[in-house]
């Protein structure tokens, strides 16, 4: 009977050590997260971030502590120098963030976890004694450009473009051609009509202006910025525009091919039911890009949409990464 | 007759005689099994850093499958938990009998006995497999409602009695353990049968008679006749692999079925676990959903058409071939015994192919069990994927050459005639090649 009480002893006590630790675990860790918010990340499909605003102050820490629950994401702050932040599944990271202007920031997956990756966006309301900075709305606003029109090149090169044959009729060239202005306000095609209708320049060829037009563009950017634009690409763009621009990344196969110039904002809305059910176009085409100005682009970055499932990046790019992909952009058809 | 009784070495014998070794290894799977229920249900959702996933699904399936089976029957039978609770009730003891105990001892019906209702079990299993071994919870409902199940049974029903006719990793342990190293036998039959208390049935939770066992697939190795035998007359004994298959062992109609389950439910996994068709995870994934139903479909054709149909041909080959007078039936039934080593070989080799590559998991979740940060054992974190190894590959080939050459020399013992033998070798061979091209590729 000892033998019996001992062992019942010994169940009870194995049973409620397991319980303990469990108990002592759960409290442990809820105390340590008092002044933590933990996220966890989901595909859109299963929820998405599990917080998605965030209420702060500038100069006080916000302690993160983020985690997947599915399959790898990233975390980042859009605006911001924060670094991203990797999401393992399973594994918990903790952050702190720290904002010194006010302001509402967007944090954004930048893992492609699935086709509706770009919707996994939170933000950060950040309150503050100095007013939220207010900047500028953006070129393509001021100018009054319907990003959603058709913008088809009316012509386009025959020969490939040399920024360098161009360069050597600087010289020559009217003022108006070295206001960032008219780069930033016309697309490539038009600039080159309005080069082409100049008394001044009926001595150049076609090909010629061209290159004009291709050394204009060249000296509006660096190359630190186009390669920064690359990358930017690569990283958040090439998996629906494609690695070379052509509109058929891995996320967009399955999706029909955009009719020519499809960018009618009738038709798009008028069959609702097929927005963002084609590939987008492809930027290679030059009929199709140099068309658009880099007013224009920057605008459809940032707004997004075009009846397509196009994101909007403007609250996650800064003015100058906007600029860098415009840049890298018009390196696909030069 | 080469075997070794192990009750002859002293420090053997005490450890089995004595009944702490082996209470206090159940008392902690017991402790194991609340902890594995806690971590499922509250631990995290990804399964690959949850202790139960992990810990049920890859540490134990594996070991079960590698260790206990091959080495030692059904040595896990003897320190599982989960009838513990039960027996705690029936017998008013949880470490020895010591008198009447609560429960209404009914005996288990007779239509439900057999390996029926396990094989049974077995195919739910397969069916709902691929949310089973990938979610926590679900994985913590299941081993609270088999826990919570055989409870209930016991007070209703004698013995263990959901662990005979219900358990499915019985049915799969019982099944396999025929082909085991270990048995528990009588020493001298001539004093069981002088002896007329029958101490040993009385003690037996399985319900077993040493004397007339004749197969190691319904002894528990719980060693409580060794216990109880007041003249000393039960040895456990070390014998070849494979020692209950062959001319005299019997052999019914349910084990031909548990077999053919079992040959279908490693064919399925591997298609499913091992395979690289993304469409057929998915469809197994989805509980419910049209590709789900037509895979739970195909999944019970194979089952319960295809493999048995296969079989039954084979069978009524050797039939006709064959001289002697004996009815389809019986033939069907005594060439059961040929799925146990072309069944256990497939089973160890589908563990082998993903068991090195996903151990690396077992000491992260056991280092941080809750998924709560923690690091008791300084390993969370670690969890990669390993590599799987070129060896690994052809350790898979060999086993299940050896499954088939065991399977085949099996049927040749049974058989009258090696022209007897061929269709079942055909069919043995059949599988083995479907295996091999699943496995392999």
């Amino acid at each position: 009977m000892k033998k019996e009480v001992f062992a019942r002893i010994l169940i009870v006590l194995f049973i409620g050590m397991v319980i303990l630790i469990f108990v002592l675990g759960w409290q442990k860790n809820r105390n340590q997260q008092t002044n933590t918010i933990q996220i966890h990340a989901r595909m859109p499909e299963n929820g998405g971030w599990s917080i998605t605003s965030i209420a702060a102050e500038t100069n006080q820490p916000i302690n993160l502590r983020l985690t997947s629950d599915d399959v790898v994401h990233g975390f980042a702050v859009g605006k911001s120098d924060q670094p991203t932040v990797e999401l393992i599944p399973g594994e918990f990271v903790e952050t702190t963030l720290l904002f010194d202007e006010p302001g509402t920031y967007t944090y954004y997956c930048t893992r492609w976890c699935g086709p509706n990756h770009w919707r996994m966006r939170g933000t950060i309301e950040v309150q503050g004694e100095m007013a939220a900075a207010t900047n500028p709305p953006p070129l393509y606003l001021q100018l009054g450009i319907d990003i959603d029109a058709p913008h088809e090149a009316k012509v386009t090169p025959r020969e490939p473009v040399s920024p360098q044959k161009g360069a050597s009729f600087a010289e020559d060239l009217p003022a108006y051609v070295f206001e960032q202005e008219t780069y930033l306000a016309n697309s490539p095609a038009s600039v080159w009509s309005r080069l082409r209708a100049e008394p001044d320049l009926s001595a150049l060829n076609d090909g010629d202006i061209w290159n004009v037009v291709g050394w204009i563009w060249r000296e509006n950017t660096s190359p630190t910025a186009i390669k920064s634009g690359e990358s930017l690409y690569a990283e958040n763009c090439a998996a629906c525009h494609g690695e070379t621009g052509e509109g058929d990344g891995v996320m967009v196969r399955d999706l029909p091919i955009p009719e020519a110039e499809a960018h009618d904002m009738y038709d798009s809305h008028s069959e609702s039911s097929t927005a963002g059910l084609t590939r987008p176009h492809d930027l290679t085409d030059p009929d199709h890009l140099l068309g658009a100005s880099p007013a224009l682009l920057a605008g459809k970055i940032i707004r997004g949409g075009m009846g397509t499932g196009m994101p909007y990046w403007g609250p996650i790019f800064t003015s100058q990464q906007i600029d860098a992909l415009v840049s890298y952009l018009h390196t696909f058809v030069w | 007759m080469n075997r070794i009784d192990l009750t002859r070495f002293p420090t053997i014998n005490l450890l089995l005689r004595s009944r702490w070794p082996q209470f206090l290894i159940r008392a902690i799977t017991l402790a194991g099994f609340v902890f594995t229920i806690l971590a499922g249900l509250f631990g995290p959702v990804v399964g690959s850093h949850n202790f139960a996933i992990i810990f049920v699904w890859i540490a134990w399936w594996s070991a079960l499958k590698l260790f206990f089976i091959p080495f030692g029957g059904r040595s896990w039978c003897s320190i599982c938990p989960i009838p513990m609770p039960g027996e705690w009730m029936q017998q008013r003891g949880v470490f020895s009998p010591t008198g009447k105990g609560f429960g209404l001892g009914k005996r288990w019906p007779k239509k439900l006995r057999g390996n029926w209702l396990q094989a049974g079990g077995f195919l739910l299993i397969g069916l709902f497999g691929a949310v089973t071994l990938t979610s926590a919870k679900v994985t913590a409902i299941i081993l609270f409602s088999i826990i919570a199940l055989a409870f209930i049974l016991s007070l209703i029903f004698e013995r263990r009695s959901f662990c005979n006719y219900l358990c499915p990793i019985g049915g799969f342990t019982g099944l396999y353990a025929q082909a085991s190293p270990v048995e528990v036998r009588v020493k001298e039959k001539q004093i069981c049968a002088e002896h007329s208390e029958k101490t040993c049935y009385t003690a037996c939770p399985w319900g077993q008679y040493p004397l007339a066992l004749k197969s190691s697939a319904d002894c528990g190795l719980c060693m409580e006749c060794l216990r109880v035998c007041p003249s000393d007359n039960i040895m456990v004994n070390l014998r070849p692999w494979g020692s209950d298959l062959g001319q005299k062992a019997k052999h019914n109609l349910g084990d031909v079925f548990l077999g053919l389950v079992m040959l279908a439910s490693v064919l399925v996994d591997s298609a499913v676990f091992l395979g690289t068709w993304g469409q057929l995870k998915s469809a197994a994934y989805e509980v419910g959903s049209l590709p789900w139903l037509i895979f739970a479909g195909v999944f019970l054709i194979i089952s319960l058409g295809v493999l048995p149909g296969l079989y039954s041909a084979a069978i009524w080959g050797a039939v006709r071939v064959g001289s002697a007078k004996t009815t389809f039936r019986k033939t069907l039934s005594k060439y059961g015994q040929v799925l146990v080593p072309l069944g256990l070989m497939s089973w160890i080799a589908f563990t082998v192919s993903f068991a090195f590559v996903k151990f690396s998991y077992v000491l992260p979740v056991i280092s941080d069990p809750f998924g709560w940060g923690w690091n008791l054992i300084g390993m969370s974190g670690t969890a990669s994927i390993g590599q799987s190894t070129s060896w690994s590959g052809w350790i898979q080939i060999l086993l299940l050459v050896i499954g088939l050459f065991w399977s085949s020399k099996v049927t040749q013992q049974i058989s009258e005639s090696k022209k007897q033998a061929l269709p079942i070798v055909a069919f043995s061979g059949l599988f083995t090649v479907s295996m091999l091209w699943l496995l392999i590729g």
